[in-house]
């Protein structure tokens, strides 16, 4: 059946791909040349500059401070999330009779977990903007509630709670996503080795160290990959939820809100462009270490 | 796991239970039920706030990205699946590279070209913007669909003498249908979800989607001190997301972390 076939092809394939060239590839290609330019929006005015922008990341403090909270983020929220969502799974899993049966309601609980992950994160952002409210938010007020008033405080004002408010958004937004992937995972591991840990006289603790935690290494690397991409972005919390945004005094600035704010606010399109060449060779060297050091990664999270 | 729960749901109905409430039962009793519902909060965020609007645009940009993503990926996907052709790979790889790199590498070059070609800020550029960027994920998706699927009926229905396009539109999408619906929920979630994008490309405030007027709002509404109206907003945000998630859980979730494990 040769007849038609490469019109047929041509007409599937192209459309696509001209959307593809244009809106995707073609952007992405033009933002290593911008990158090297002081374009700043007017056409015509660029001027080739060499790795200038990238001198100037280096002594532009708000950049500085981004780039740390930046890698603050990649550390403790995959570890934060990953810890919770592999506990959650376990117990899910095997916390029922016995040690090595499903607890009864689990599927209700991944229903409920699962929920945050599909809200968008402006949605989670404005949430949290009212849970965090120093005089009405539900965080102070719960704490009030139950005697702890003294631990009150304005969260997201203060240079040093700030950033671990952000954090504590992003681990809450994404740990029911892992608790249904890390289940999934567990869920392939043949309940023989559980029964053999248990008649073998293994505690919970030693069951989930030898048999659950090395069969599901595979998928704790993959999240890893997720929740550091995610963790290099936290654009749309932080410029949402946080004071200034990015504030207090550059505490939750991210390299994301840099970028933006250079590009839209201040018209340094080549600057900008700089930094998401930046963002990108991090986001690269995430993928390639977290794959390949994939051992070291799972042993760090017990 | 109880307690992961209650860190889970209560932030959520706090703020649906808030939505009902008078801002100053919100200011003094941030704990109490409402004294009496206010659906009027509602009905202030829907108009007067314009969460309606922003629900509208957002509908208009997401069935449309939604259904050309759906029909150029199946497209992709089943062509790059089922033809062997030289450059079949390489097409393959443009497609699937593209899924990992950061949107804000590409940020301020889609900018001028959605500005060049006269799209800032219009449906049509959103449309097509949404759609360029959901393609990637549904080609990776769908091709290992399609791979799966047998042979054999295609064969037939050539032999009965279908065109390479009848085939495809009567024969394989309709085989290819759970795997069209999983991967349809994920991208409705998705566009549904953008933000990034509409911020960048989509600066006329008649024209917002439902995330980026809820930012906007969070902010002037916030100076303004309407929290109840604020509350409301936000519950309207939340309701399609909720709703999609009780009708079709069990293939979000397959969906998602079938994308991920892969």
């Amino acid at each position: 059946m040769r007849y038609g076939r490469w019109r047929f092809l041509a007409g599937a394939l192209i459309p696509a791909l001209v959307l593809h060239v244009v809106f995707v590839l073609s952007p992405y290609a033009q933002a290593f040349y911008l990158s090297l330019t002081d374009w700043t929006g007017v056409a015509g005015e660029a001027h080739f500059v060499g790795a200038d922008n990238y001198r100037r990341l280096a002594g532009d403090s708000l950049f500085v401070d981004a780039v740390r909270n930046n890698a603050l983020l990649l550390v403790v929220v995959p570890l934060v999330t990953i810890a919770i969502g592999l506990f959650l799974a376990s117990m899910l899993h095997l916390g029922g009779r016995g040690g090595r049966r499903a607890v009864a309601g689990s599927g209700a609980y991944q229903i409920i977990y699962f929920f945050p992950q599909l809200l968008s994160l402006v949605v989670v952002a404005v949430l949290w903007g009212f849970v965090y409210n120093p005089n009405t938010g539900l965080l102070n007020g719960a704490l009030r509630a139950l005697g702890l008033g003294g631990m009150a405080a304005s969260w997201l004002a203060s240079p040093s709670l700030a950033l671990p408010a952000v954090m504590a958004v992003l681990v809450w937004s994404s740990v029911g996503f892992y608790v249904v992937l890390f289940s999934a995972a567990i869920d392939g591991i043949p309940v023989e080795l559980f029964e053999a840990a248990v008649l073998d006289g293994a505690g919970g603790w030693a069951t989930f160290r030898n048999v659950t935690l090395p069969l599901v290494r595979d998928t704790v690397q993959v999240a890893f990959v997720y929740l550091g991409i995610a963790a290099l972005d936290a654009f749309a919390v932080v410029q949402v939820m946080t004071v200034g945004p990015g504030g207090p005094d550059g505490a939750t600035e991210v390299i994301g809100l840099s970028l933006y704010r250079n590009a839209f606010q201040y018209g340094k399109f080549g600057y900008a462009s700089a930094m998401g060449v930046a963002l990108f060779f991090a986001t690269l060297t995430l993928a390639v270490f977290a794959l390949r050091g994939g051992r070291r990664s799972t042993v760090e999270v017990s | 796991m109880l307690a992961w729960s209650v860190v889970t749901a209560l932030p959520l109905l706090w703020a649906v239970v808030s939505s009902f409430k008078t801002d100053d039962e919100i200011l003094n009793h941030p704990w109490s039920l409402p004294s009496t519902p206010q659906p009027g909060n509602w009905a202030r965020a829907w108009t007067e706030a314009s969460i309606g609007r922003y629900f509208f645009n957002s509908l208009i940009v997401v069935g449309g990205a939604l259904a050309l993503t759906m029909l150029l990926g199946s497209l992709v996907a089943y062509a790059l699946a089922r033809y062997e052709f030289r450059g079949n790979r390489i097409i393959y790889y443009t497609f699937v590279a593209a899924m990992f790199f950061p949107v804000f590498l590409a940020l301020v070059p889609l900018f001028f070209v959605v500005q060049q070609l006269g799209l800032l800020g219009t449906y049509q550029g959103l449309i097509l913007v949404y759609a360029a960027y959901a393609v990637p994920f549904t080609v990776f998706f769908l091709h290992a669909f399609f791979r799966s699927l047998p042979a054999e009926v295609a064969e037939a229905a050539f032999l009965d003498g279908c065109s390479h396009g009848a085939v495809f539109f009567r024969v394989m999408l309709p085989m290819a249908r759970p795997g069209l619906v999983a991967v349809g929920i994920f991208n409705f979630l998705g566009l549904w979800n953008q933000y990034l994008l509409p911020l960048v490309l989509n600066p006329d405030p008649d024209r917002y989607v439902l995330a980026q007027g809820l930012a906007a709002l969070s902010v002037s509404q916030g100076y303004r001190s309407d929290w109840s109206g604020l509350f409301a907003g936000l519950t309207i945000a939340m309701l399609p997301v909720l709703i999609a998630y009780v009708a079709f859980q069990r293939h979000i979730r397959a969906g998602m972390t079938a994308g991920a494990v892969k």
